[in-house]
């Protein structure tokens, strides 16, 4: 299954992610020394500046851009607010596609903020972990799915109802 | 007047593996050192089901599986990761911090104006709620003392759950009457058997002792620890780690190795990563061991350990050389005929990197070169994942890995082994 996992990913087109980091394809020693790119390590966090300014400089004519150069853009900066709180989680199944979260999408998660009615939220009921949209109703509380297909679910005396972390962010690549 | 907290997780590491399991809240868990050898960490109920820290993994087998107790194998890359998210957490509330090991830290909460126990409050709920890690806080004047507070905390004897501060105690003195040497920071099992032959039998004797009797024949450190005792602060905080003397790098096998090629391949990885090491702490090292041994509990087989130091001309922190010294001096002290169960590499006698002169002789360009080398290794490693790029004598064998049969997902620092969530 491994090795499987191993060929599908390196005939994969790498370059088509909405949002993608550098350090998702990289080279590790199969089994058998052969080497092939496949998903790998990456340290937490990660930095991918991109230069929000770029200027090819003529020798002697300093580019007129130059003195707009600004700081670059990291997406690590800009989306995760809160690094010790904040985790990746993938998610498998299709009962949260009308928030935009589909089959095989990342989650980024940031634990510190407080799931209010309406948060897309890890849930842990009764030791399960899910991911639903919390509604707050006077006294109901309930998970709901983002696609009519699935039915929503009242948590009622004797559930036990954990708010995991709240989803800031989904990342959905179009590589497939 | 000082204010030294300490904060310290609960059974850290089964509260790392819950946090991506929530399923085993509540359950007996226990986590196995490495090889699956032993057990070096439980949480509550297993601790109340009796389960022995240090019990050997086979002897408790079968006990573990009737009472469903999850056994995990260590998962370092876990621990490591949330380790750093919550002293990230912790040091939001402290200007001076010291990360004291991997689940404890000592914060410096001298002249905060607020109340403490409410602060303290906030930041036990804040590192739970941030990274799922449930922790303690003990409070003192002394790092000591806090050490016992927290022992206390976590033991419930505090009004405010997790927290206990030293200072509100009613009772100081019957407290320390009924704490055995042994549970007061820096006292060995050894020590303590040379205070009780002098008389000294709990905590509150030795607070009670006098200080220059017990310099005289304990010497300063144990002075220190009376004086603690008494609230008068001598451990100051550490915010840097002193920088090491010596790396070690060394590990027991998962199954036994008898050929020279597997232990080649084993030297040759904890050479390369002792190389790590040093550059890594901008040291280098003056000399090599390399050693083998078979293992001190197998009475069936013949036992055998040696080991051989080579001196470099040179001081070196470059892997290349580290692995060629190791190689030579496998070469010395191997023998066939032998069941060997761990090797390791020490380096000895370090200096910061930079310190040696070159001689005379030294091809200043080529030395710059191994330098780069060195350099881009260490980043293609640190960008793409660790063992990227390996010596190609690592790779000859892979008996020497470590067992590791039940270890969970590296959730956090592996993009393949995330957290999955079936929705």
């Amino acid at each position: 299954m491994y090795h499987l996992e191993l060929i599908n990913t390196c005939h994969k087109p790498m370059n088509s992610a909405s949002i993608q980091t550098q350090h998702q394809h990289h080279s590790r020693w199969a089994p058998d020394n052969v080497l092939l790119p496949i998903l790998e390590l990456s340290q937490f966090p990660t930095f991918v500046d991109l230069p929000l300014f770029a200027s090819k400089i003529p020798a002697g004519f300093p580019s007129p851009a130059d003195d707009h150069l600004e700081a670059t853009i990291d997406l690590n900066r800009q989306y995760i607010r809160h690094p010790a709180a904040t985790f990746f989680i993938r998610v498998q199944g299709h009962s949260m596609i009308e928030a935009g979260i589909h089959n095989g999408d990342m989650l980024v998660v940031d634990r510190s903020l407080e799931a209010q009615s309406g948060s897309i939220v890890i849930a842990v009921v009764n030791g399960e972990l899910t991911v639903k949209k919390l509604v707050i109703d006077g006294d109901e509380v309930w998970l709901r799915p983002e696609n009519p297909e699935f039915e929503p679910m009242q948590i009622k005396d004797g559930m036990e109802l954990h708010i995991w972390g709240v989803v800031a962010h989904v990342i959905h690549s179009f590589s497939g | 007047m000082n204010v030294f907290a300490i904060a310290d997780a609960n059974n850290f590491y089964p509260s790392c593996e819950r946090v991506f399991q929530p399923h085993l809240d509540g359950k007996p868990v226990i986590v196995l050192s490495n090889n699956d050898g032993c057990v070096i960490a439980r949480s509550n109920e297993a601790k109340l089901l009796g389960v022995k820290m240090g019990a050997p993994y086979f002897q408790i087998k079968k006990f573990a599986m009737q009472e469903g107790i999850t056994v995990l194998s260590s998962n370092y890359a876990l621990y490591g990761d949330m380790s750093q998210r919550v002293m990230l957490c912790l040091s939001r509330y402290a200007s001076r911090v010291e990360m004291y090991s991997i689940d404890e830290c000592f914060l410096d909460l001298s002249g905060l104006p607020q109340d403490l126990m409410s602060y303290c409050q906030t930041m036990c709920k804040t590192v739970k709620q941030w990274t799922g890690i449930p922790i303690s806080i003990g409070i003192a004047p002394t790092k000591t003392l806090a050490k016992l507070a927290n022992r206390l905390a976590k033991k419930g004897y505090s009004a405010h759950g997790a927290v206990l501060d030293w200072q509100t105690l009613a009772s100081p003195d019957a407290i320390l009457e009924s704490t055995p040497l042994e549970d007061i920071w820096g006292i060995s099992r050894r020590l303590s058997e040379k205070l009780q032959a002098i008389g000294i039998d709990h905590a509150l004797a030795l607070h009670n002792a006098d200080p220059k009797y017990i310099r005289q024949h304990f010497g300063v450190v144990m002075e220190r620890i009376v004086l603690e005792l008494r609230g008068i602060s001598c451990i100051p905080l550490e915010e840097m780690p002193p920088p090491k003397k010596q790396i070690m790098t060394s590990r027991s096998f998962g199954e036994k190795l008898t050929s020279i090629d597997d232990l080649r391949s084993a030297v040759t990885h904890f050479a390369a990563r002792s190389g790590e090491k040093l550059r890594h702490q901008q040291l280098s090292a003056q000399a090599l061991t390399v050693f083998i041994q078979t293992s001190p509990f197998d009475t069936q087989h013949p036992q055998y350990a040696n080991s051989a130091t080579t001196e470099f001309d040179r001081p070196t922190d470059n892997s290349a050389q580290l692995i060629a010294a190791a190689h030579r001096g496998l070469q010395q002290i191997f023998k066939t005929g032998f069941s060997y169960q761990r090797a390791g590499i020490l380096l000895p006698d370090l200096l910061p990197a930079g310190v040696a002169q070159t001689s005379l002789f030294d091809i200043v360009e080529n030395s710059g070169r191994s330098e780069q080398l060195m350099a881009t290794l260490d980043n293609i490693n640190r960008v793409h994942g660790k063992r990227t790029i390996r010596y190609a004598s690592e790779m000859i064998s892979k008996r020497w890995h470590m067992r590791q049969q039940f270890k969970s997902p590296s959730y956090t620092t592996n993009w393949r082994e995330l957290l999955t969530i079936n929705i």
